[in-house]
């Protein structure tokens, strides 16, 4: 074990895959000798190539398309989009053919494509830059969504999405990528079958504690843990979950969870309004009803595009929402 | 993969086939169909043009220490393509509509804009800032390529209201957009071009080639020269040398002259380059070298239509130092004005989601304020 940031446990973790694979490929815009806008993506080319870390042309939709044709032949792409606001020029190709070439041929064609996306507010970007589009990606069957929130899992996680035959929509946090954790970047990761699928995608209980549970994932998971530290300080033991998967989401944990402490607050970037927040509550609503203590409440952006920067502190759910979602919760 | 960038280096004489009227000493180049274009620019004119594109470069380096100082979150500037983004502009009439990417600062000063106005954005206070009917210059477009369309649509709008090929300066009109290279590969760039093929729209593709996306050269992007990628659709095309300014005035005006008759869509791919860092994020050291900067400095639009100026006894020292004072002036206000904008009440973000009232964002609207003013009082 050793201290590092998200964004090199990430780097590792491509390392390793490009060296365990060699029909593993990157590609992406500016990933090369830029080494990615975020530098997660640095010194591979100069290790691997310019033909297994391919700065592509400026073409999200290219990107995307071109990945499904070779994985079609057998390569293992790992697409970058620069930042979540520009991954919708390869909506069309994520959602219309990624996501459904496995289904529509009758499980004959598999789709092992990774898309990394920066994601999520909080760096003071202008407008594109910090938008949270999970909801709209998990709405369509055929993705797997997971978002790493720390070191350890960045490196972990990003080689199981690949070792993954379905896509893997892989978002990043980019607020936490220079934020610390413990992680062995040695370490082999297991990538048996179970790994790729329930190991991938099962929730962390990053907290105990009995009296309600904060359930969230990727940037939030940060703001949860401070919640937690503050609310301990009155008396309050909060249970904090990161989900670590959005598609499919580990409700098996959540229910768990909100069984013992009967009350559940859900934090994400993302707009409260049909976002994944709403999908949870809806779960628990119908599975844990005798046991909640008090609604369901969930905090996270406004029915508003991601405002100016100057702004972003009351779009974004930190801590002083998150604390008074807690203290409503507890009120009941 | 990629190749090292070979357009017109090495050398201070164009390419064949580039358009030219300045060489880059500062003399005229005789061309037959583009020169008789600037023939009728009076002193005056070629004053201001050189006048906006000192302004515009004076402002773009403050703008640029502003973002080291706190100031700005973000800067993308515009240095080295005064002189495609000034000669282009002063073609245009004020009838005609704008479609800028993000870089265009050349193109706002010649609009009118007060250049300060630029600032909002990229101070993260608001996401455009200016109306773009009050120039006829639309918000900036940070979605590479998604505005070329939009440019195409204005105009059909423009064809279908008729203002086209009457012969009427003061109601034909025609819409510009501005692009990088990068650009070029999106899909909704290629399906601007085919929209606007099919239609015969009356707009001009002002491709501005600086021959970087961010880390990526054009090589990346195109295999031929991008004026190719016009003519490919159909489209009449020209490749000019974009350091030029009254190049680029030359080509910018013969396309206008085309959209406005009635006959078509222009694409001009103006070769010039990006002699800063794409924005203030960016480290060009990490994928390009300082010979190749210094190569372009040799062709900086400003000294070289300076020198012509000097040589045709244009510009005295009083006139350089008027317009070194009017820069300064410029971007001095320019500051002021950053410093002054400041987060508008929480509230404001819920403005203008919708144009009429929307009851969700009425009660997040009530939501935010109540746990604002509630946060406020036991703080
Ligand atoms: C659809 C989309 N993808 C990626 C980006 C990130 N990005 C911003 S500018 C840029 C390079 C643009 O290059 P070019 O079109 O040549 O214009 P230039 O910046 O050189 O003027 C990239 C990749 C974006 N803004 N939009």
């Amino acid at each position: 074990m050793s201290t590092t940031v998200l964004a090199k446990a990430v780097n590792a973790g491509l390392r390793r895959a490009l060296e365990r694979d060699d029909k593993v490929l990157l590609m992406g815009e500016d990933i090369g000798p830029l080494g990615g806008v975020f530098r997660v993506t640095d010194g591979l080319q100069k290790d691997f190539g310019p033909d297994r870390v391919v700065d592509t042309p400026l073409a999200e939709s290219g990107i995307i398309g071109t990945a499904i044709g070779l994985a079609m032949a057998g390569y293992r792409p790992v697409c970058e989009i620069q930042f979540d606001g520009f991954i919708f020029p390869a909506y069309d190709q994520i959602t219309t053919q990624l996501a459904k070439l496995t289904y529509r041929s009758c499980g004959d064609l598999s789709m092992p494509v990774v898309i990394r996306v920066p994601y999520g507010g909080g760096i003071g970007a202008v407008e594109h830059h910090s938008e949270s589009p999970e909801a709209l990606f998990a709405h369509t069957a055929g993705l797997r969504i997971v978002s790493p929130a720390t070191a350890a899992d960045g490196y972990t996680m990003i080689q199981q999405a690949i070792a993954s035959p379905d896509p893997v929509l892989f978002l990043e946090p980019k607020a936490r990528y220079w934020e610390k954790g413990e992680a062995d970047l040695d370490a082999e990761v297991d990538l048996g079958a179970d790994a790729l699928t329930t190991g991938l995608h099962s929730a962390r209980t990053v907290r105990p504690g009995r009296d309600l549970t904060l359930v969230g994932y990727g940037p939030a998971v940060r703001t949860m843990l401070t919640a937690a530290e503050v609310a301990a300080q009155e008396g309050h033991e909060l249970e904090v979950i990161d989900l670590r998967s959005i598609s499919p989401i580990d409700f098996g944990a959540v229910e768990a969870s909100v069984a013992r402490t009967g009350r559940l607050v859900v934090v994400h970037e993302a707009p409260v309004f049909f976002g994944p927040g709403a999908e949870i509550a809806a779960r628990v609503a119908e599975r844990c009803f005798y046991s909640l203590e008090a609604p369901v409440l969930r905090v996270g952006g406004y029915h508003t595009p991601y405002p100016a920067s100057a702004n972003e502190e009351a779009y974004l759910p930190g801590l002083d929402r998150v604390l008074d979602a807690v203290d409503r919760a507890l009120a009941y | 993969m990629t190749e090292p960038l070979t357009a017109l280096a090495g050398s201070h004489e164009a390419e064949p086939g580039t358009v030219q009227l300045l060489d880059p000493r500062g003399r005229r180049v005789e061309e037959p169909t583009y020169s008789p274009l600037v023939a009728d620019l009076d002193a005056e004119a070629l004053r201001t043009m050189y006048r906006d594109m000192v302004v515009t470069r004076t402002f773009d380096n403050t703008a640029t220490a502003l973002q080291r100082q706190g100031e700005l979150g973000l800067w993308p500037p515009s240095l080295g393509q005064e002189g495609a983004q000034v000669g282009s502009a002063h073609a245009l009439s004020a009838r005609d509509f704008v479609f800028p990417a993000y870089r265009e600062h050349g193109v706002a000063r010649v609009r009118g804009l007060d250049l300060g106005e630029l600032l909002p954005v990229f101070r993260g206070v608001r996401h455009g800032g200016w109306d773009p009917a009050a120039h006829n210059f639309n918000i900036y477009t940070f979605v590479i390529g998604a505005h070329t369309l939009h440019a195409v649509g204005y105009a059909l709008g423009i064809q279908r209201d008729g203002d086209v090929g009457t012969g009427d300066p003061a109601r034909d009109r025609a819409a510009v957009v501005y692009f990088g290279d990068g650009a070029t590969s999106q899909g909704d760039t290629n399906e601007a071009l085919v929209f606007a093929a099919s239609n015969n729209a009356p707009v001009v593709f002002f491709l501005q080639n600086n021959h970087w996306a961010i880390s990526v050269p054009t090589t990346t992007q195109s295999r031929v020269p991008l004026v190719q990628r016009g003519s490919g659709f159909g489209i009449p095309s020209v490749r000019v040398d974009g350091n030029d300014v009254l190049a680029c005035y030359a080509v910018t005006r013969a396309a206008l002259e085309r959209a406005h008759s009635g006959s078509g869509p222009t694409f001009i791919e103006a070769v010039t380059y990006r002699m800063g860092a794409h924005t203030t994020s960016d480290d060009p050291t990490r994928y390009r070298d300082r010979a190749e900067e210094d190569l372009w400095r040799e062709r900086d639009p400003i000294a070289r239509m300076r020198a012509h100026l000097r040589e045709e006894g244009l510009a005295d020292d009083a006139f350089l130092a008027d317009v070194e004072d009017e820069a300064h002036a410029v971007a001095d206000a320019a500051r002021s004005y950053c410093r002054g904008l400041e987060a508008a009440p929480t509230g404001a973000m819920f403005d203008h989601v919708y144009t009429a009232d929307h009851p969700l964002v009425a009660a997040e609207r009530a939501e935010a304020e109540a746990f604002e003013a509630a946060f406020e009082e036991t703080r």
